[in-house]
């Protein structure tokens, strides 16, 4: 990389760092310091910018520089992403937004501590909650670590480490000073570049081949060196069962986690009433779709315009592919129009890991201090206190996912995300789907339910080849590979229905009737909502 | 909310039936869409009192009376009918969906000879599934979300209303 694009690219994020400061200081000049506004931004977003929000939360960088990078190596299959990842929004609209949005008032936990013993379900879905978010966060540090390493070359070791420091640091001023009134706009900011920048993209791919989508396919395939294959499955998942099984396992998680990821559900509060929480995730779902029918055409112009060899020799996992495109788009390596855009793409994919970093931190810290430190702790009277212990855990989870993302810097940032998926889906959902229809789900099923999943979904992965037992492990030296997936999914998603059925039928205390009427009368008309 | 009951909008002729059974509303008054363009209001008349705290949790700790609010709502024929329309479209909707999805990535990774049939120049049979997944996904958010404005959100808001009048009165009108 020449000094030329340094130097711009890091003015940009310097521009978008300085953008955003200005909103957190600006929304948070006349605070009140109230759960309601620090958690939920006072409820008064509208459909629309609260659509624009969570596309902005959900397109995390993963999204943006990998599966397009994906496709640009594997063509057909880094798709499958796409298509799971956008098909999980029909279970979050039909399911579950607007029935949350009812019933709760901050945080997954709300929804079901309503109709049990408030304490342990707390605990248990706090838990689980602070677990996903920690795990999404990492792969978000890492994933701005390596994308400031690329940008750096190969003076890149220390800058990596003050990148992801310096990027927590950020999100913990965002968090704790704007809540989620500063961390929404943020997000929109982050999703309206990331439109732009794609959209103007896909255009000048469209461009290079006169409109021709059949010609870029034709160009792809050729480049790749697998002919036909490349625009088939098989060339990432195929080869033995285990792999199969492996894609099996991610589709579920993905479609299926979704529907479970705090961040996601701490969205549907900032809007005034489940009818404004449903034409926000149509609004999402418009954009959300929309940005990865792009990232299709950028994969697939990335492998005809740039070519999966030149992708792979800049980067192994393929995350380079879409500042790649953009150089020569720009007019190739040198040129002032090349180092722009490059520049530009840098800076977007540098926003979007801001945004969603922010708010996956102010999901996790709602977690810490409304459910944890409200059942662990006795509760104090004012509302005040809380939002001080959530700006607390703001900073604590800020440390731990510095810490643990200079740990894991070299840790695949997909596989954190798929992970992050699969314990939404084992532990969260389960959960949900149950207190929100079942009608009699006890006490015990739910808390069974959370760690049923929960565990299983964790103890899976530490057992699988990612950890030990081969040579792209995260301890390659050592061997208690005992599972041979790497996405615990397929199995722990299971576990943690039946752990929840298996608690509910064997719990002693019937379900209680009356709050099961009060959760379902609430869900579905919203008497009674916050 | 009376404030946007002017305006007067399509609606669905027949989804009000099981709610007019109760006289809920009175016949001139409209609660067309409520929050469609004036949220800032919709939100304020909601709670009704500016500052006040929220309704839910007292509403959980007013105990036996409050519970039998909501037990009697759930028994009612029109909360029934609401639920009834929102399963009915909700259940098949995700079984169709999810077995499609499900359907989609096993054929892919067990069926790709299948998936990499050509159709047309250089799109084959998995670039048209793919690109079905995102038409069905777009297809069945718009299916839903009209589903829920004509066949739902009118029944439910009088639900609404009519339950928090009922719970408000055994709180002693204190909220």
């Amino acid at each position: 990389m020449t000094g030329n694009h340094q130097t711009l690219a890091l003015l940009l994020f310097s521009v978008f760092i300085a953008i955003t400061l200005g909103i957190t200081t600006w929304v948070s000049r006349n605070r009140h310091g109230s759960a309601e506004e620090f958690y939920a931004g006072g409820r008064l977003f509208s459909p629309m910018e609260n659509g624009f929000a969570i596309a902005g939360d959900y397109m995390s960088a993963a999204s943006f520089l990998g599966i397009s990078g994906l496709i640009a190596l594997f063509g057909y299959d880094g798709l499958l992403y796409s298509v799971g990842f956008l098909v999980a929004w029909l279970v979050v609209l039909f399911l579950v937004a607007e029935l949350v949005r009812n019933c709760g008032r901050f945080t997954l936990a709300d929804v079901v501590a309503a109709r049990m013993s408030e304490r342990p379900v707390r605990i248990a879905a706090g838990t689980s909650s602070v677990t996903v978010s920690v795990l999404y966060l990492v792969a978000q540090m890492v994933g701005a670590g390596t994308l400031v390493a690329l940008l750096l070359g190969g003076e890149g070791e220390a800058a990596r480490a003050w990148t992801v420091i310096g990027v927590g640091a950020l999100m913990v001023v965002y968090v704790s000073l704007g809540g989620m009134r500063a961390t929404t706009w943020i997000q929109i900011v982050k999703a309206v570049l990331l439109m732009g920048g794609a959209i103007a993209l896909t255009v000048l791919v469209l461009m290079r081949f006169h409109g021709d989508f059949d010609d870029l396919l034709r160009t792809a395939a050729e480049r790749s060196g697998h002919g036909a294959a490349f625009l088939a499955p098989g060339l990432k998942y195929g080869g033995d069962w285990t792999a199969r099984l492996d894609f099996i396992s991610l589709g579920l998680a993905l479609v299926l986690g979704t529907a479970g990821l705090p961040h996601i559900l701490s969205r549907f509060y900032t809007v005034p009433t489940a009818r404004a929480a449903r034409r926000s995730v149509v609004w999402s779902i418009g954009l959300i779709g929309g940005f990865y029918l792009m990232t299709i055409v950028l994969g697939f112009g990335a492998a005809a315009i740039v070519g999966p060899a030149a992708v792979r020799a800049s980067n192994a996992a393929g995350n380079t592919a879409v500042p790649l495109l953009a150089l020569d788009l720009g007019g190739g390596a040198g040129s002032t129009g090349g180092a722009v855009l490059f520049a530009i793409v840098a800076a977007i994919a540098f926003a979007t890991i801001l945004a969603v970093v922010a708010g996956i931190t102010l999901a996790s810290s709602a977690s810490v201090a409304h459910d944890l430190y409200a059942s662990l702790r006795r509760r104090r009277s004012k509302p005040y206190s809380e939002v001080a212990v959530a700006r607390t855990a703001a900073v604590g989870i800020g440390a731990v996912a510095i810490a643990l993302g200079l740990l894991a810097r070299d840790l695949n940032v997909a596989f954190l995300v798929g992970l992050a998926f699969a314990v939404a889906a084992s532990a969260n959902l389960p959960v949900l789907l149950y207190s929100l229809f079942w009608r009699g789900f006890t006490t015990r099923g739910a808390v069974w339910s959370v760690y049923g999943g929960l565990v299983p979904a964790v103890v899976l992965v530490l057992l699988s080849p990612v950890v030990s037992g081969s040579p792209e492990s995260l301890f390659p030296g050592v061997d208690f590979q005992y599972f041979p997936l790497q996405n615990p999914g397929l199995v722990s998603v299971p576990l943690g229905f039946l752990a929840g059925w298996l608690g509910t039928v064997t719990s002693v205390e019937p379900a209680d009737e009356a709050k099961h009427a009060e959760t379902e009368v609430r869900s579905l008309t919203g008497a009674g909502a916050v | 909310m009376q404030s946007s009951t002017g305006r007067s909008r399509r609606r669905a002729g027949g989804s009000e039936s099981a709610v007019e059974g109760r006289g809920a509303a009175p016949a001139d008054v409209r609660f067309d869409d409520p929050w469609y363009d004036a949220l800032a209001s919709g939100w304020g008349e909601v709670d009704g009192t500016g500052g006040a705290p929220p309704v839910v949790p007292a509403a959980r700790e007013e105990g036996r009376a409050a519970g039998d609010v909501y037990v009697e709502v759930q028994r009612s024929a029109a909360f029934q009918e609401v639920r009834r329309r929102y399963r009915r479209f909700v259940i098949p909707g995700v079984a169709i969906f999810f077995s499609w999805y499900v359907g989609y990535v096993v054929t892919a990774t067990t069926a790709p000879g299948l998936m990499a049939r050509p159709v047309a120049g250089a799109v084959n049979v998995a670039m048209l599934a793919g690109l079905g997944q995102f038409l069905t996904t777009f297809l069945f958010t718009w299916a839903y979300a009209r589903h829920a404005r004509l066949r739902r959100d009118r029944a439910a808001l009088d639900l609404r209303w009519d339950t928090q009048e009922l719970t408000r009165g055994i709180a002693g009108g204190e909220r």
